[in-house]
């Protein structure tokens, strides 16, 4: 059967189910298409095309044994900061080349119980730190929609190979907007989990309060799925919540009637590309006249969440960074003491972003600035989360943009870090406030480019996210749109 | 002469004896090849996270009670950043404004005289590695990376290198008796930074703190105090060396201190609350219910060993000062010796023994019920001293049944009247003078009579047989 990358996990778990495919035909199908595809995007900055098979192997066996769970046999790439026992993880990053993973990550550990086949590691930002993936130490990637332009960050691999075609589905993280914001920019669904939902055992971090993992895929319904496997407690992670994980299944509805859809009023102003607002707009008329009711909200807080996310944020990476010091694994450069071994190491293996975010948090933390940056940015978190306590009062989920603009130029804001930082100003909030938040397709720009729709919910609001995602979803052709040279491999 | 006052603070390092290390499952223990206690959360791997261990909590909950201090029902863990190749994070996670046990003190005794000494906090951290230095490189073992560690921190309330000893000696003696830890000096169970300043009688601030790093010897504790105290005493009347606030390190091959880093140099360390863990929040019912299963501390015991067995004092001290060699004593009594016997016993061959070999009183062949048995053998006259002797080496060789030893060995004493009665005619035979001098009412006579039995019996006669024979033939 031909172009079976193309199609979403609940269209091939179906295939799979009646007999009319393999997950090995499926996964060396995926093979086919990133050999003949990626070196366009440059989505996967490692193959793991044996293990994979072999594992596709397992998974039909388990089908023949009469399982049939919805995952089996489907392939997913993970992120490359999730450890996958036996393979690298190098965080996009020079410094971690040469190293093994010792252990896999519970969130891919639960994938693969489920029976999925882990195909490769995805490109992203250096320790996740962008929201282009220009920031890659390994390669560069590029939006499927237009390779002039960036996939957005830090998940871009993630996003870009959903996309593209090249992955059915992946697994990102978001710390700042990192899962929905590529999401938005290359046409897929990006699911942010509320904080401690998905255990973060084995996820490299790089903010610790704020990092969540997370789904990407071509649809809502597959969002469910992947977001159904790897959620709930693990007793590894100290801050993974100990609640029963809903059946998302159940979420997938397409009547919005009487569900009340806020309205960040805060989050159409300055800075909003226009293309962005009419496609937003559309989107909630859309859900108006399927029957949805709008209030406004304010989020009045929101204006200074970048501010404290870049306080908090550098201040946690600074700690979880230093342990990348060339002594005990990784790329080392070696000195004659060990403060030249380090010093080496590290001014050779981080890239500049990661080392000018080092030195931010570095700053912030240090004696005789810590109440003036780290203690005032927490205060702020709480305003943000209690701006959002309130606004939840009075709708079910919020929907707005998910960016401010969509996919820049490669190279347009390399410059200009502040600028890029800017870019997470409506992500950035789910984050510091602990919430869930999901991207979806929502409309093109002028220029073709897609448009994602933001949706947040409270905590534990994924099945609200889901069910009005996916009745935006039902309503639409948006998410079924597919950049012209995607297929073009099989 | 000026009279310096001088202050001293200590902030002691013990390692708890948990089973398994304080964020991860590996096995919390000394002395195992490098690096084969270790897993990639000690080592710090990325995307690894820590878990605390409850029993690390517990742990520190009872030896804040044992030390009478509060327990904060709400305490927290921080990140503290440093870079050094046997930390694994180049942080080490530990508690900065809200530790688990805040205040408490303990008793100490020097010359004579009581005095109290005021903690501040304990805070429960994790311990780093352990680097080794080979002459083309360096080494680090992490093996007791994440072996959970309290930092008992006094106030600045000590004066004397001798009143540091005894509340070293205390602390360790306290948390031993808690079973909190082993406290074994040699394996680095405990490690002491100390400060010290010294001041003019009538200064109102203390003078310039110096801190000297990492001390793991009560003897050299005492002679590196003693050495710095005499360094900022000569700079201070002399102005030969301006003290300045600074970190210094204890040359024992030299016998003084050395600068490591001034206060310039001091680290900052960043702390921030650890985004990994939740706030640790205890009810007072898990407290009460470690307060409820707390042992007996020495001076509790001390006085009733005295007033329950009615031993001297300074038999009393001399056993609880080690709480296995009071467990010992204890169960050597259960077992049915004479209190004051097993105490002679134990003061005597048994500490001795103890004190020249490597181990302690529980590693010994000798087991309480040998003891005890022995004990009583020479009570009913089963055997002598000196075969006891004999006896209580052998248990200590090789272990056994001290009766069965006596029997192997022929040291069982002659009981029978019969055989002993030929040593007595015997003696008063060839003893005219001595019988003479009995029948005369001098008492001395009758012990050179049984000491005589004795020598013609080899030692073997129950003594108390050859004296109801002797009276008996010679009263009548």
């Amino acid at each position: 059967m031909s172009a079976l990358h193309t199609k979403t996990i609940s269209e091939l778990s179906s295939l799979l189910a009646a007999g009319e495919a393999s997950s090995v035909e499926l996964t060396a199908d995926v093979i086919a298409a990133i050999d003949a595809g990626d070196a366009r995007i440059g989505s996967y900055v490692e193959m793991n095309k044996k293990q994979a098979l072999i594992s596709a192997t397992a998974a039909d066996a388990r089908r023949a044994a009469g399982e049939n769970l919805p995952l089996l046999g489907i392939p997913i790439g993970a992120k490359d900061l999730l450890n996958v026992k036996g393979q690298g993880n190098r965080c996009a990053s020079k410094l971690l080349d040469g190293y093994t993973s010792p252990y896999t990550a519970t969130s891919v550990a639960r994938l693969e119980e489920q029976g999925a086949v882990i195909l490769g590691r995805m490109n992203m930002d250096e320790f996740a730190m962008g929201g282009s993936n220009e920031n890659s130490a390994i390669q560069p990637c590029r939006n499927p929609w237009d390779t002039t332009r960036v996939p957005g960050g830090s998940s871009g691999g993630s996003a870009a190979a959903v996309a593209a075609d090249l992955a059915v589905a992946t697994l990102g993280s978001d710390t700042g907007g990192s899962i929905r914001q590529p999401a938005a920019f290359c046409g897929c669904v990006g699911l942010k989990p509320t904080y401690g939902m998905v255990s973060r055992f084995g996820l490299t971090a790089f903010a610790s309060s704020l990092d969540q993992i997370g789904p990407l895929t071509k649809t809502v319904a597959d969002t469910a799925t992947v977001l159904q496997a790897i959620s709930g407690h693990d007793p590894k992670d100290s801050t993974s919540l100990k609640v029963d994980v809903p059946d998302y299944s159940q979420a997938l509805k397409t009547d919005v009637k009487g569900m009340r859809i806020g309205v960040p009023t805060d989050y159409f102003s300055e800075g909003l590309d226009a293309d962005v607002e009419t496609a937003v707009r559309a989107a909630l008329a859309t859900y108006e006249s399927m029957g949805a009711e709008l209030v406004d909200v304010s989020l009045p807080h929101s204006k200074y969440a970048i501010a404290a996310y870049y306080v908090i944020a550098t201040a946690e990476a600074s700690a979880n960074l230093a342990r990348f010091d060339g002594v005990r694994y990784g790329a080392r450069v070696d000195g004659d003491n060990p403060v030249g071994l380090v010093k080496g190491t590290r001014a050779a293996g981080f890239g500049p972003e990661v080392k000018r975010r080092i030195i931010l948090g570095t700053y912030v933390l240090s004696s005789g600035y810590y109440d003036a940056y780290y203690i005032k940015a927490q205060k702020v978190r709480g305003l943000i989360r209690k701006d959002f306590d309130e606004a939840f009062e009075k709708c079910d989920v919020i929907a707005g943009p998910c960016t401010p603009t969509p996919a820049f130029p490669i190279g347009e804001k390399s410059d200009d870090p502040l600028q890029m930082y800017l870019g997470d100003m409506y992500t950035v909030p789910a984050n510091l406030a602990g919430i869930c938040g999901m991207s979806l397709p929502c409309g093109f720009s002028s220029g073709g480019m897609p448009i994602g729709l933001q949706l947040m919910g409270p905590s534990f609001g994924e099945s609200a996210l889901l069910h009005a995602g996916h009745a935006f979803e039902q309503a639409t052709e948006f998410h079924r749109a597919r950049p012209a040279t995607s297929t073009e491999a099989s | 002469m000026t009279d310096f006052v001088v202050t001293i603070g200590l902030e002691t390092h013990v390692q708890l004896n948990t089973k398994t290390k304080i964020w991860c499952g590996c096995a919390n223990g000394y002395g195992a090849e490098p690096n084969t206690q270790i897993c990639p959360v000690c080592v710090g791997y990325p995307g690894t996270l820590p878990v605390l261990n409850r029993e690390a909590i517990q742990k520190s909950i009872q030896a804040g009670l044992l030390l009478g201090c509060k327990i904060n029902l709400r305490n927290k863990h921080d990140r503290k950043s440093y870079y050094y190749p046997d930390m694994p994070k180049n942080y080490q996670i530990t508690q900065f404004d809200e530790p688990i046990c805040i205040g408490g003190g303990l008793d100490i005794e020097v010359d004579g005289e009581k005095r109290f000494v005021e903690l501040t906090r304990i805070h429960l951290e994790e311990d780093v590695g352990k680097s080794t230095h080979f002459d083309a490189c360096s080494g680090v073992d992490y093996n007791r990376a994440g072996t959970p560690l309290m930092e008992i921190v006094t106030e600045p309330c000590m004066h004397t290198p001798d009143e540091v000893v005894a509340y070293l000696s205390s602390l360790k003696q306290i948390l031993q008796y808690g079973g909190v830890s082993e406290c074994n000096l040699e394996e680095g169970n405990i490690r002491c930074d100390l400060n010290v300043s010294l001041a003019l009688p009538d200064a109102k601030e203390l003078g310039c703190k110096v801190e000297i790093k990492n001390m793991n010897t009560f003897r050299g504790i005492h002679r590196a105090l003693i050495a710095e105290i005499a360094r900022q005493k000569k700079a201070l009347e002399t102005g030969c060396e301006v003290l300045v606030q600074e970190t210094r390190r204890w040359d024992d091959d030299l016998g003084r201190t050395e600068s490591m880093r001034s206060k310039e140099d001091a680290h900052d360390y960043r702390y921030f609350p650890d985004p990994d863990l939740m706030p640790i929040v205890l009810t007072e019912e898990e407290v009460d219910a470690i307060r409820a299963t707390l042992p007996e501390l020495p001076e509790a015991r001390k006085a009733r060993l005295q007033s329950e067995l009615d031993l001297p004092e300074y038999d009393a001290e001399v056993l609880v000062a080690d709480k296995a060699v009071a467990d010992f004593f204890e169960a050597t009594v259960a077992e049915g010796a004479d209190a004051k016997q097993a105490s002679n016993w134990i003061m005597t061959e048994v500490l001795r023994v103890v004190s020249e070999g490597d181990g302690e009183i529980t590693s010994l062949k000798l087991t309480p019920t040998h003891l005890a048995t022995l004990i009583k053998m020479i009570k009913d006259g089963a055997i002598n001293r000196s075969g006891a002797k004999e006896i209580f080496a052998e248990l200590l060789e090789n272990g056994g049944e001290p009766s069965a030893i006596a029997k192997a060995k022929g040291l069982e004493a002659v009981q029978d009247t019969g055989e002993i009665e030929g040593f007595v005619d015997q003696a008063i035979a060839e003893n005219p003078q001595s019988v003479e001098s009995y029948k005369a009412g001098k008492e001395n006579a009758m012990q050179h009579l049984v000491g005589q039995v004795m020598r013609f019996s080899r030692g073997k006669a129950n003594p108390q047989i050859a004296i109801e024979l002797l009276k008996s033939k010679l009263d009548a």
